[in-house]
């Protein structure tokens, strides 16, 4: 199954965020990923959801009924920036910090907070970068870790 | 001029007159009571129910019986919690409801503190949509955005909810302005390209259905679908609640299909060419298992909700609209095309012939609640509006009464909610005093909401029920003996126990007892004459009989079972 990514236009009101999990909740479809923020407009946010839905007209369709959501696109995945974002916490050592140093900057990673014995690094990505960086950490140890919500913008529109 | 100040509470009371909102349906309480204060000096009638659920529910008979809004009011907590079933109800059913709910002051909000319910939460997936007002100013504009959302497109319970402080809190009077409502905008009229397309396979069909239900009634459409349907000769079958949208009795109404429909209206569906789906959506109790239903037949799906096209059989012609211009659309699409559905109306005539619906009274034996019911209605001189609750009964009604008109059947389709029918029909004949308002209803489901008699002899709104006595929760009785060899678990209740006679008279009504055939007339010219009173009528029926014809759940409509011998090939 391939994935599909929905873009909604909500209003900025309260409970919208609820309104639209629990909408996808109780008609049981599952959800990969989901972000929230603002948007240029006043009064508007946008909600970026992934999911590997067959059902996902129905799902849009059920959205739509909701009287904070605005508008819906199904972005196309050829034409689709994509990107996501991560803090990863990793136990350093004095034999093991050059080498996780080395890597992270190999993978672009930006440190944000170094300690005695662990180092913050953030990421900002597609999805499967990210998961390669939390591979290649994992050896040395990942202490904590947090992924933000994907987020999309169709190139073309 | 400075701008008249009122409390939050005077803002909803006056908020409500400005809606012409004529009469509301309650129970007070802490929370709200700011809001009963102006409402006792207000025109609005308010009628004081025993329950918030009964409230609910003759808001939703108010609303289903004039095709205007309801409207209830509760207190918090356990107010609020006791509406969620009429909530789901009318969500259910797409009646328009307006609940307004108090709350806790807003400073006490998420402390757990006393008669703190999570109201808007509880609500979320029992509405429409719902609202927690944090500002008294805001209360004329959402009130007025509120009774719009439930009125407009596919209608719904809309929920407000108002903490006691905001009640208090003193604000302007604004006159509402315009809706601001970006996400909420219904299409009504059907794109003109469908409605083409749909009109060419209805040209080409040799066996259509028409298939329509609340649609028609919410939109108003019954004249429009009367004309399509006799201008162009096409047959009709109306869903449970679709019931009244066309008129039984005519030769081309072959009245409800599904699970225990009529053998005629769910095999026409099965041999039909073509359906012509309209304000329907293809409820499980209409189609049975999806796969087998109308497998020869093309779909055209018109509705107001555009999720409910393709939700459960896809459709070759999808039209999003409103009923009544939909049909419309139809009418002058097709001009003066003449359909060639003559074989097939009489086709369906022969079958209507020869698999009637049947059932035995016997002279001596115990009472069928369908003789009984076709007696009833035999007696009744004056158009009735008929409420049902949930079970046997309900379908008998829906099986034997002949409706001719819409907004005369009410009952709980799709959530199925025993205890509707007496609250409900409180509602129907608070808006219409001089109709004839007939609440027939099951024990188990009278028992449910019994307390509301009080509310009917003490606001004098003189319904009559009649209770079909069986002595049992007859439906599920039917189906274990069906599906569970006959181990009647919980399903019994008792004849005498209450003695409703006892009943009624404690609450104010008037008691009639009948318990066999030669009781009928005498009982129910009774029960006619009396207008002063509510009247009940407590009908002793066989617990035994079984309703028919009927296709199990997730069965095939071409597998409908005739009567207790086809069991036996079960
Ligand atoms: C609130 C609620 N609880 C349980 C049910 C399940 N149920 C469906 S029909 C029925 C029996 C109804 O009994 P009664 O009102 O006596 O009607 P009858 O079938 O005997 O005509 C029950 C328990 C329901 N529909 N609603
Ligand atoms: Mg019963």
């Amino acid at each position: 199954m391939s994935e599909r990514i929905l873009s909604v236009l909500v209003e900025d009101k309260p409970g919208v965020l609820a309104r639209v999990s629990s909408t996808i909740s109780r008609r049981g479809f599952n959800i990969n990923s989901l972000s929230v923020g603002p948007t240029n407009i006043e009064g508007r946010s946008k909600m970026t959801i992934v999911t590997e839905l067959d059902a996902v007209e129905q799902v849009k369709k059920q959205l739509n009924k909701l009287v904070n959501v605005i508008k819906i696109v199904e972005l196309d995945p050829n034409m689709t920036i994509e990107t996501e974002v991560l803090l990863l916490k990793v136990s350093i050592n004095k034999d093991s910090q050059t080498s996780v140093i080395e890597k992270a900057s190999l993978s672009n990673a930006t440190s944000v907070d170094v300690g005695q014995d662990f180092a913050i690094f953030e990421l900002t990505g597609s999805s499967k970068e990210l998961d390669k960086f939390e591979a290649l950490m994992k050896p040395f140890g990942i202490i904590e870790m947090v992924r933000g919500g994907r987020i999309a913008l169709q190139s073309n529109l | 001029m400075t701008k008249e100040q009122l409390t939050g509470a005077e803002l909803v009371i006056r908020g409500l007159e400005y809606l012409n909102v004529s009469t509301v349906f309650g129970v007070p309480g802490g929370a709200i009571l700011p809001a009963y204060d102006p409402l006792y000096d207000s025109p609005i009638r308010h009628i004081l129910a025993r329950h918030e659920q009964g409230a609910g529910h003759m808001a939703e008979g108010y609303a289903q019986a004039t095709g205007e809004l309801g409207v209830v009011i509760a207190t918090s907590g356990p107010g609020a919690t006791n509406l969620i079933t009429p909530l789901a109800n009318a969500l259910m059913d797409s009646t328009p409801l307006l609940a307004i709910t108090g709350q806790v002051a807003s400073t006490a909000i998420g402390n757990d503190a006393f008669q703190e319910a999570y109201t808007v939460g509880l609500s979320m997936a029992a509405t429409k949509h719902n609202y927690l007002i944090t500002d008294a100013s805001e209360i004329p504009q959402v009130l007025k955005e509120a009774k719009f959302i439930a009125t407009t497109g596919r209608p719904g319970p809309v929920l407000v909810d108002i903490p006691k402080d905001i009640l208090n809190q003193v604000a302007a009077w604004v006159e509402p302005g315009d809706l601001d409502l970006p996400g909420y905008k219904p299409t009504t009229e059907p794109n003109p390209k469908m409605v083409h397309q749909a009109s060419s396979l209805i040209k080409k069909s040799k066996k259509p259905i028409l298939y329509v239900g609340g649609g028609i009634i919410h939109s108003k459409a019954n004249n429009e679908l009367f004309e399509l349907a006799t201008k162009f000769n096409i047959p009709v079958v109306t869903t449970l609640m679709g019931r009244g949208a066309f008129p039984d009795g005519h030769e081309l109404c072959l009245e409800m299909p599904g699970m225990h429909g009529n053998y005629t209206a769910t095999t026409s569906i099965q041999n039909a060419d073509l359906l012509i789906a309209i304000g329907v959506r293809f409820d499980d109790r209409v189609t049975a298992n999806p796969s087998f239903f109308a497998q020869n037949a093309k779909v055209i799906h018109a509705d107001i909700d555009p999720a409910e096209i393709g939700k459960v059989r896809d459709a070759q012609v999808p039209i999003v609209g409103d009923a009544k211009s939909v049909i419309k659309g139809l009418i002058e699409a097709l001009g003066d095309e003449k359909l060639d559905t003559k074989n097939w109306v009489s086709e369906l005539k022969e079958m209507k012939t020869e698999f009637p619906l049947s059932y035995k009274q016997e002279d001596k034996g115990p009472l069928k609640v369908p003789y009984v019911l076709e007696e009833l209605q035999k007696l009744t001189k004056e158009e009735a509006i008929v409420v049902a609750g949930v079970g046997q009964h309900q379908m008998w009604v829906s099986q034997h009464w002949n409706f001719t008109e819409p907004n005369t059947w009410l009952n709980s389709g799709g959530l199925g909610t025993m205890g509707y029918a007496l609250p409900a029909a409180i509602g129907a004949k608070t808006a219409y005093p001089d109709k004839l308002v007939l609440a027939l209803d099951g024990d188990g489901c009278f028992q449910m909401t019994c307390q509301e008699l009080i509310t009917a002899s003490t606001e004098n709104i003189p319904i009559k029920i009649v209770v079909f006595n069986n002595g049992n929760h007859g439906m599920v009785r039917q189906w274990q003996k069906i599906f569970y060899n006959s181990k009647f678990s919980a399903s019994e209740l008792t004849h005498d126990t209450p003695d409703y006679l006892k009943l009624a008279e404690s609450m104010g009504a008037v008691g009639l007892r009948m318990m066999e055939k030669s009781d009928i007339e005498k009982v129910f010219n009774k029960m006619l004459e009396i207008n002063d009173r509510p009247v009940l009528v407590d009908c002793v029926v066989d617990p035994d009989d079984m309703v028919f014809p009927m296709v199990p759940a997730g069965g095939s409509n071409d597998q409908i079972i005739m009567n207790e011998e086809d069991l036996k090939n079960l």
